[in-house]
């Protein structure tokens, strides 16, 4: 009996032996893919489980988080919600999350291995840093001028400061309140369907989401191009334009909407907006150093980010001649987002050196210590200076007596181009006012200011549309917000301003400024 | 310890020489030589264990409590108390009845029993209107109760061999009482008298073992050696094997009238190898294994309740493919798998996921989220120990009938800790059963207690014979 008993103990233990190296398969070798089973809550609830780290505007929390108790339990809030959506996006616990609340979600939510001060610590002890801040480079005053100035119309504005990159405001209507998506419940759901389902697409950032048939304001790209190809040498030649200019190989003849564009000089055609001297224009520099030139703008250049991803805008590069014209006058298959457009008004205000726009100054752990710093960073020089001057000299002229002229401020240099574009089927749909604009004090030595607004004014008369009319006023009010915040901000200068240290940052503030790695390697 | 046995002995072997009346003496009653032979009871090192384990235990209680709120619980010194003295009074009845007891059993069950009402406690924060904890003490209270009461009134385990056919007939209408008591989740297992809801297949387990070991022990000549010879094997007589089938097909039968699949597949394991320990017969293993694998394939194939547990067995992520979000089982393994190497610690982890039973039959995903493998491992280890002095007592043991009973006692607790574990980490289809002390349970945990009782009555026997045959041994030395 004896050897029996001691067999089925051995069956026991090989019961035991089992047990164990079952539990070692699930909880060891299995495990990661049990975590990561999209039906395993425990993510989503350990992500929720604190506060949200917060999105600061001048230095104010934009954000916060309230505690509802719930198994999800902190969830997103906002103060002023609609103004500052373009720059936050929503954070939701259904529906993920878009721009600054996506692309540093790590920071935000605690996961970042910046915030842990020793990384073993934290997988061992599995606490979750608290969520840090991130800093953005928006000026609230820019920003409510734009969202204001817009005021019930649709459009989109973004202003960048030429000499960094900094985008300053990001403004896009009609917005909504990313609040109301925070939660998980059923209201969530109903203002979710609704906000997708609206005509008025209250959830598309405009200013970075969305391309707009750029038209005149387009003119300052083929400017570039023929002053920087030579084709145009002197900017008070006259050209040999005819009015009406017959598109190359049709019978479909483009018209002006002003008066004396007739073999007119550059700088007249440019101040006036002529059509034709321009359509024609682009032609003569040909379809290789147009699009080269609007490819040093920013055109058809893939995978920006601010960190938030832009759209692509696009000058088409096959085309036959016809549409070139067409296109250099930033029609065709010409399209802008707001946010290019406004880096081709501070390529102009900088003397051509354009710098990568972002959105995120400077990353921090929850006591505020700063874990990255984003760094201007030149992208190209987009054409050269003497083009540059000419350019600047222009695009006053058009503030100082040309389209523009709702856009003057005095006591500051100001430079703008307007805009109306045709769109739809057979130039049917309503066209969209833009108007790009830069701004600099008369005593300084930077500009303060580059603004690119579009209008897409669906209310209005077709003729009352007019980037001067409609868009000028707007940039203004922004470009003055502007230079205000630029007096303030003179007697340091901007580096100045940086917190201490800065350039010590190890790897820091590479490893976090994720915008321009990224678009680097994808170019 | 062991070393200054041994000197002792040594010194007492070579005075033996000049002192042989003395030794006389001492070796003349045998507990006198007990009284003599102190050291060898080991009930020292059985309550500074015991203070170990009550204070893990009320580390455990204070761990949730601190990890919940940030604060030391309430009822922390209320808590510690209870199960202190609980743990006292238990030690107190086996110092008293059951000197020679083994010393690691007592605290291996006050171990369990503490870690259960913690992981209970811990599981009631995250049900605020479904407190199991205190109820779990109270019944624990019985549990003890009753152990001292068995320690204290069974002064020799062969008294229960008297009552065999008594135990069996007892197990039986255990079984089949609630068959006539509405069925709760699908089970016919509950027994509701006023508020109580008690379980009585969990008597049942001790009766039966206690039946089958009995009669085993009585006919166990009888079914190794007479009968006719059938192919290689030599089958017993119907007349001696006849009581046995029936009753374990009875048994077998009601349990799969009250699809308590779990509980079957324990009797029958049980059956089988007290079987084979009793005849020493390979055969029975074949013949068990064969009936077994039938029985599980018969089962699995037109038991639906059965069939359904097989495919989550199979595919336990198949209802998350399906849209229906994770089952029981699904979510069971994604606690295991949360918890890791070292888990998330105690009252941090969301295996209250679970749901339903998340206290009773799912507990070890909350030891397992929690604890990690390391915790679990223990829990296991704790389990394997208590099983290996189970067996150790039926090896040390003269009698047929205490050998039968121990190792039939040492393997219930083996199999359940199999069956149940096993089916919530997916190594085995899952079956409904509670884990030995840790799961939520009154009927259970009383079991239990009883079981532990009988296994320290047993291993009283088992290391005072020793004692003796080592008395003995120094008695011829001279």
């Amino acid at each position: 009996m004896t050897r029996q008993i001691r067999w089925a103990a051995a069956f026991c233990l090989l019961l035991t032996v089992l047990l164990l190296l079952n539990a070692a398969r699930i909880q060891l070798v299995q495990s990661a893919t049990y975590d990561d089973n999209p039906a395993n809550r425990r993510k989503d609830i350990a992500r929720y489980a604190q506060p949200r780290g917060d999105i600061f505007v001048d230095g104010r929390p934009v954000t916060g988080s309230k505690d509802t108790g719930e198994q999800l339990r902190y969830e997103r809030t906002y103060k002023n919600g609609p103004l500052y959506a373009p720059v936050t996006g929503y954070a939701s616990q259904v529906y993920g999350s878009t721009f600054l609340e996506n692309t540093e979600d790590r920071i935000l939510s605690g996961t970042s291995p910046l915030l842990s001060p020793l990384p073993l610590i934290g997988d061992l002890t599995r606490e979750l840093e608290p969520g840090g801040q991130v800093h953005t480079t928006i000026v609230p005053q820019m920003q409510r001028a734009a969202y204001e100035g817009l005021g019930g119309k649709q459009g989109a504005v973004a202003a960048i400061e030429p000499a960094t990159g900094r985008i300053l405001a990001l403004v896009s209507t009609p917005s909504y309140d990313p609040e109301l998506l925070s939660g998980n419940g059923i209201r969530a759901a109903r203002d979710w369907s609704r906000l997708n389902s609206a005509a008025s697409k209250p959830m598309l950032n405009r200013a970075i989401r969305q391309t707009y048939p750029p038209g005149s304001a387009f003119k300052v790209v083929t400017a570039a191009a023929a002053l920087d190809a030579g084709v145009i040498g002197d900017v008070d030649a006259p050209t040999k334009s005819p009015d009406p200019y017959r598109l190359p190989g049709t019978s479909t003849s483009l018209g002006n909407e002003v008066e004396g564009c007739e073999n007119a000089s550059l700088r007249y055609a440019f101040t006036w907006s002529c059509n034709t001297v321009f359509a024609r224009l682009g032609v003569e520099v040909g379809l290789g150093s147009m699009a080269g030139t609007a490819q040093r703008f920013g055109f058809n250049t893939r995978g920006l980010r601010i960190p938030s991803p832009v759209a692509t805008s696009t000058f088409d590069t096959s085309m036959d001649q016809p549409q070139l014209a067409l296109s250099s006058i930033g029609q065709y298959d010409t399209r802008a987002t707001p946010l290019q457009m406004a880096m081709v008004a501070s390529a102009v205000a900088s003397g051509g050196d354009i710098k990568a726009p972002y959105l995120v100054d400077r990353t921090a752990d929850s006591s505020g210590d700063t874990v990255g710093l984003t760094q201007p960073r030149s992208l190209r020089q987009a054409f050269n200076p003497r083009t540059a001057a000419l350019l600047r000299e222009m695009m006053v002229e058009v503030v100082e007596k040309g389209t523009g002229r709702n856009a003057a401020i005095p006591g500051a240099v100001v430079g703008g181009k307007t805009g109306t574009a045709q769109h739809g089927f057979g130039n049917t749909g309503l066209p969209y006012a833009w108007f790009i604009s830069w701004a600099q004090a008369q005593d300084s030595a930077t500009p303060a200011v580059a603004v690119a607004v579009v209008v897409e004014d669906a209310s209005a008369v077709r003729d009352d549309i007019s980037g001067g009319g409609s868009a000028a006023p707007i940039a203004r009010a922004v470009m003055e917000a502007g230079l205000v915040r630029a007096a303030e901000r003179e007697p340091q200068g901007w580096q100045q301003q940086q917190p201490e240290g800065w350039q010590q940052q190890p790897q820091g503030w590479q490893r976090e400024q994720n915008g321009w790695p990224g678009a680097r390697g994808r170019r | 310890m062991t070393g200054s046995t041994a000197d002792t002995q040594g010194q007492r072997g070579f005075q033996g020489y000049q002192d042989l009346p003395d030794l006389a003496e001492l070796t003349g009653s045998q507990d006198a030589a007990v009284a003599g032979a102190g050291p060898a009871r080991r009930r020292g090192v059985e309550l500074a264990l015991l203070v170990l384990a009550v204070g893990l235990s009320v580390c455990g209680y204070l761990s949730v409590g601190l990890a919940r709120h940030g604060t030391v619980p309430p009822g922390a010194a209320g808590y510690g108390a209870g199960l202190g003295v609980l743990a006292l009074l238990a030690h107190l009845a086996v110092r008293l009845r059951a000197p020679y007891a083994d010393p690691l059993v007592l605290p291996i069950a006050v171990l369990l029993n503490g870690l259960g009402l913690v992981l209970i406690y811990r599981l009631d924060q995250e049900t605020p209107h479904d407190q199991a904890a205190l109820a779990q003490l109270v019944w624990s209270t019985v549990g003890v109760g009753l152990f001292i009461v068995v320690v204290l009134a069974l002064r020799d385990h062969r008294t229960l061999q008297r009552y065999a056919y008594l135990s069996g007939l007892a197990a039986l209408a255990l079984l089949a009482v609630p068959i006539f008591f509405p069925p709760v989740n699908g089970a016919r297992l509950w027994v509701q008298i006023g508020g109580l809801s008690l379980q009585p297949g969990e008597f049942a387990k001790i009766l039966l073992a206690v039946f089958f070991a009995a009669y085993l022990a009585a006919n166990r000549s009888a079914l190794a050696y007479a009968g006719r010879r059938v192919l290689w094997m030599r089958l017993p007589t119907g007349r001696v094997l006849g009581p046995v089938v029936v009753i374990w097909l009875v048994s077998v039968g009601v349990l799969v009238l009250e699809r308590d699949l779990g509980t079957s597949l324990l009797f029958f394991g049980l059956f089988v190898i007290l079987l084979f320990v009793a005849t020493g017969r390979k055969g029975w293993l074949a013949v068990g294994l064969l009936l077994g694998g039938a029985g599980a394939y018969a089962a699995a194939r037109f038991e639906p309740h059965v069939h359904t547990r097989v495919a989550d067995w199979l595919h336990p992520l198949a209802s998350i493919e399906a849209g229906e979000g994770p089952n029981q089982l699904a979510q069971s393994l994604f606690a295991f798998a949360a918890g890791g190497m070292l888990g998330t610690g105690l009252g941090k982890g969301e295996s209250i996921l679970i749901g339903f039973a998340a206290k009773s039959d799912f507990i070890l995903a909350t030891a397992g989220e929690e604890l990690g493998l390391v915790g679990l491992s223990a829990i296991f280890v704790l389990y394997a120990a208590l099983v290996a002095r189970g067996y150790r007592a039926g090896l040390a043991l003269r009698d047929a009938f205490g050998r039968l009973l121990a190792v039939g006692l040492a393997s219930i607790l083996a199999l359940q800790v199999f069956v149940i574990a096993g089916g919530v980490t997916g190594l085995i289809p899952l079956t409904g059963m509670a884990m030995p002390f840790l799961a939520q349970g009154g009927s259970s945990v009383v079991t239990n207690w009883i079981m532990v009782a009988l296994l320290i009555r047993l291993s009283d026997s088992a290391r005072s014979l020793q004692e003796s045959d080592r008395s003995q041994q120094e008695d011829m030395v001279p």
